[in-house]
């Protein structure tokens, strides 16, 4: 006897194919933002499970920071070139070096720069919709975000005015200029993400396992040691066993003791956590609106 | 696959945070009530009883409450996301919440109370399996909670609860619950719900949230949450009448692999029934029957697919099929026609006028449609419809008639959520004005018998 049912990983992959579809359908040049964290893997496996034995019909995007950890950077090569994805990559660096944006004094941070050269990139490729990997589950100005969420000509997000999302109909219409993010993983958690990569088999970027790395006491957190923000001589320096749960950029991702070896481990991990995933991200401790604000201003 | 079992009662007594790291069904529900019933609130509880706020969550609460609260942890706080949600003190838009219990993982869509918000209610329950409306138990039925049931049955959400807040402040008064209970049963028979429980109860304080109430010893039902973990919602999904709506045609360009060649799929989501390989089904608008040759994924062919499955189908014959064509089965006939009557719930603070062209998108399919009529208006107050009103503004319910530049292939809604459901989008604006549900079809497809593809 046949079961016509479901699973909650099951339901949420075919939700997400469906929106993708929904993307191939509407737009007439769509992106997939694929930095090489393990939430844009699982947006390139459900593109792949959209699309295949099709190319896939957006290139993928990555805004480099210059913050970014080289391991996520080699990963994200390596596996655009293994899928035969068209891989875009433009860079803060190079914004700030031909006076695009301009660093404010002091602003060692990335976070605020890769939002311009985001929409440039938009511009300079003439993108009408950009799919992205944020799940509501993560902070909750995310909570409040649509499958399809409307930007106007500056890129702007205004979550007091979104259109209304009703079943699994998505308006996707836009006027010159304007432009679409889409969130097919909006529903999944940080449990289902690894549950995902466990079913699927999915590679993913090695720091996401525990390795031994020298950390610096900052703020309450474990951050990298890295040569942009060296540790200060009152600064704790320690070899620890880490990994990190969420990637941001190297400056702002903490890393958590762990023993997690395997996919396994991190699961039973997740499951005993007692804080959240973004708790390790300085950038989103800045102000209870950090988040809201980045996302007006044009962040995905 | 399902939950191991564990023993019934020992979730309710003793609540575990577990992110259930095995296959479980997920449950869909949303909250309204009106401003202040306690719909954020009742949703920080749930979140805070089942152990399922993580310690950086609670610090950043007790943050806020240090600052603004005078001391006071605000549970809302959890759900209301945006600075003007917190400054204001209400849920501007639906919020999404997520948590797990061993049985069962829960998407919940907070939705607002306020008026002008009723949109977003529509929003987040268009998806709901179960729909909680909150009433404060000081002031009973109101117009919002006459408002909410009404959707909720427009919608045909499966289950509806009562949930009557604040029963702390009504001194835990049976009497009171049985009178509030008198109130909703008064107007319920006139809407279309199957299932609706009502459960006392208050957030605040987590009387009958996650454990059962000491308070009300004369209330014999389960938790809030017992009832959520135990709702059957397996059947919330048709699987009479094989509907596929293509999203998208899967023709490789240049494959290097030969056999792709001529590889031509129909890529889309079931949207009901099942599909298996060697049955024939008709294309529409082609309006041609072919069979089904192969059912491809990405992890292999299967012999059948059923709704809500994504697939790409390879059919037998080479049929004129885009973007917007329905490939439906034999045996369950749909509905066609451009002349078609439909529920609307209006969303945009320009009213619908009779005469205005407006695009209708259902399924993968957008066409022009003029609404030709407003048939009539319900009246929240009194659940009765008003025949002809000259508009429907926003937040209201109704009943309209729609001329169609093409047919479009669907069912009623109350047969079929996916395949009976549409929006109207503004033109020139974009704005998406209406969801709406097609009634009754009064016409339906017949394949000739001369139309099979050769």
């Amino acid at each position: 006897m046949t079961s016509y049912h479901l699973d909650h990983l099951q339901h949420l992959e075919t939700e997400a194919i469906h929106i993708m579809r929904e993307v191939a359908g509407e737009f007439e040049r769509p992106a997939l933002l694929f930095s090489g964290g393990k939430d844009s893997i699982c947006l390139l496996r459900l593109a792949e499970k959209a699309f295949r034995p099709s190319d896939l019909p957006t290139p993928l995007l990555n805004v480099d920071t210059g913050h970014h950890f080289p391991e996520l950077n080699e990963f994200r090569d390596r596996r655009a070139k293994e899928l035969n994805g068209k891989l875009i990559i433009r860079k803060v660096e190079d914004a700030i070096a031909n006076g695009t944006v301009q660093p404010a004094p002091g602003e060692i941070s990335r976070n605020r720069l890769q939002i311009p050269v985001l929409l440039a990139a938009i511009e300079e490729f003439r993108f009408d919709c950009c799919i992205g990997g944020a799940r509501r589950d993560e902070e909750k100005a995310r909570a409040k975000e649509r499958f399809f969420s409307y930007r106007d000509s500056f890129g702007q997000w205004d979550p007091k005015n979104q259109r209304p999302e009703i079943w699994n109909l998505y308006n996707g219409r836009l006027n010159p200029g304007e432009n679409m993010r889409v969130f097919p993983l909006s529903n999944w958690t940080e449990m289902d993400v690894w549950e995902y990569i466990r079913r699927e088999k999915l590679e993913v970027p090695s720091i996401y396992f525990s390795h031994t790395r020298q950390c610096v006491r900052r703020s309450g957190q474990w951050l990298p040691v890295n040569t942009l923000v060296p540790p200060k001589p009152n600064e704790e320096v320690r070899d620890l066993v880490v990994r990190v749960r969420t990637i941001g950029d190297i400056i702002s991702t903490g890393c958590v003791e762990s023993p997690a070896t395997t996919v396994d481990d991190i699961i039973a991990e997740i499951a005993a956590a007692r804080v959240t995933e973004r708790g390790s991200r300085a950038d989103d401790k800045s102000s209870e609106a950090a988040m809201e604000d980045r996302k007006k201003a044009g962040y995905f | 696959m399902v939950a191991s079992p564990s023993p019934s009662s020992e979730l309710s007594v003793t609540p575990v945070r577990t992110a259930a790291p095995h296959a479980v069904e997920i449950l869909r529900f949303n909250t309204c009530g009106s401003v202040d019933d306690g719909k954020s609130t009742l949703i920080g509880r749930l979140l805070y009883d089942s152990k399922s706020l993580m310690e950086d969550q609670i610090e950043a609460l007790e943050r806020s409450a240090d600052i603004t609260g005078g001391g006071q942890i605000n549970l809302a706080n959890l759900t209301d996301g945006l600075r003007a949600e917190r400054e204001q003190g209400i849920t501007i838009d639906v919020a999404y919440r997520y948590f797990a219990t061993p049985r069962r993982k829960f998407i919940i869509a907070d939705t607002p109370g306020h008026i002008q918000y009723t949109r977003n209610m529509v929003t987040g329950a268009s998806n709901a399996n179960v729909s909680i409306v909150l009433v404060d138990a000081r002031l009973g039925v109101i117009e919002q909670s006459r408002r909410h049931t009404a959707i909720a049955s427009l919608l045909r959400i499966p289950h509806v609860i009562v949930a009557i807040n604040k029963m702390d402040l009504v001194g835990w008064s049976e009497e009171r619950y049985n009178e509030i209970r008198a109130q909703f049963e008064e107007f319920l028979p006139r809407l279309d719900l199957k299932d609706v429980k009502f459960i006392p109860l208050s957030a605040l304080n987590g009387d009958n949230v996650v454990t059962p109430s000491v308070n009300t010893p004369w209330y014999p039902g389960p938790s809030l949450l017992g009832y959520l973990e135990t709702v059957h919602i397996g059947s919330d999904w048709n699987l009479n009448g094989f509907r596929l709506p293509v999203q998208w045609v899967n023709r490789p360009n240049d494959p290097k692999d030969d056999k792709l060649h001529d590889f031509r799929g129909f890529s889309g989501q079931i949207a009901g029934g099942i599909v298996r390989v060697g049955q024939k089904v008709l294309a529409l608008p082609a309006g041609l029957v072919t069979t089904v040759k192969e059912i491809h994924t990405l992890d292999g062919p299967l012999q059948e697919a059923f709704c809500p499955q994504s697939v790409t189908l390879v059919l037998e014959h080479d049929i004129d099929i885009s973007r917007g064509s329905m490939i439906v089965d034999l045996d369950v006939p749909i509905g066609t026609g451009t002349d078609l009557y439909a529920k609307v719930c209006w969303m945009h603070a320009r009213p619908l006028q009779r005469g205005k062209k407006y695009f209708l998108k259902h399924t993968s399919h957008t066409v022009q449609v003029v609404v030709s009529d407003i048939v009539h208006r319900l009246n929240i107050e009194t659940l009765d419809p008003e025949v002809a009103p000259a508009a429907l503004a926003m937040n209201d319910l109704g009943e309209i008639r729609l001329q169609l530049a093409r047919p479009v292939y669907h069912d009623s809604y109350a047969t079929n959520r996916l395949t009976g459901s549409f929006i109207l989008i503004e033109q020139g604006t974009n704005a998406t004005v209406a969801a709406g549900m097609f009634l009754i079809p009064t016409e339906y497809v017949k394949p000739e018998s001369g139309d099979y593809a050769i």
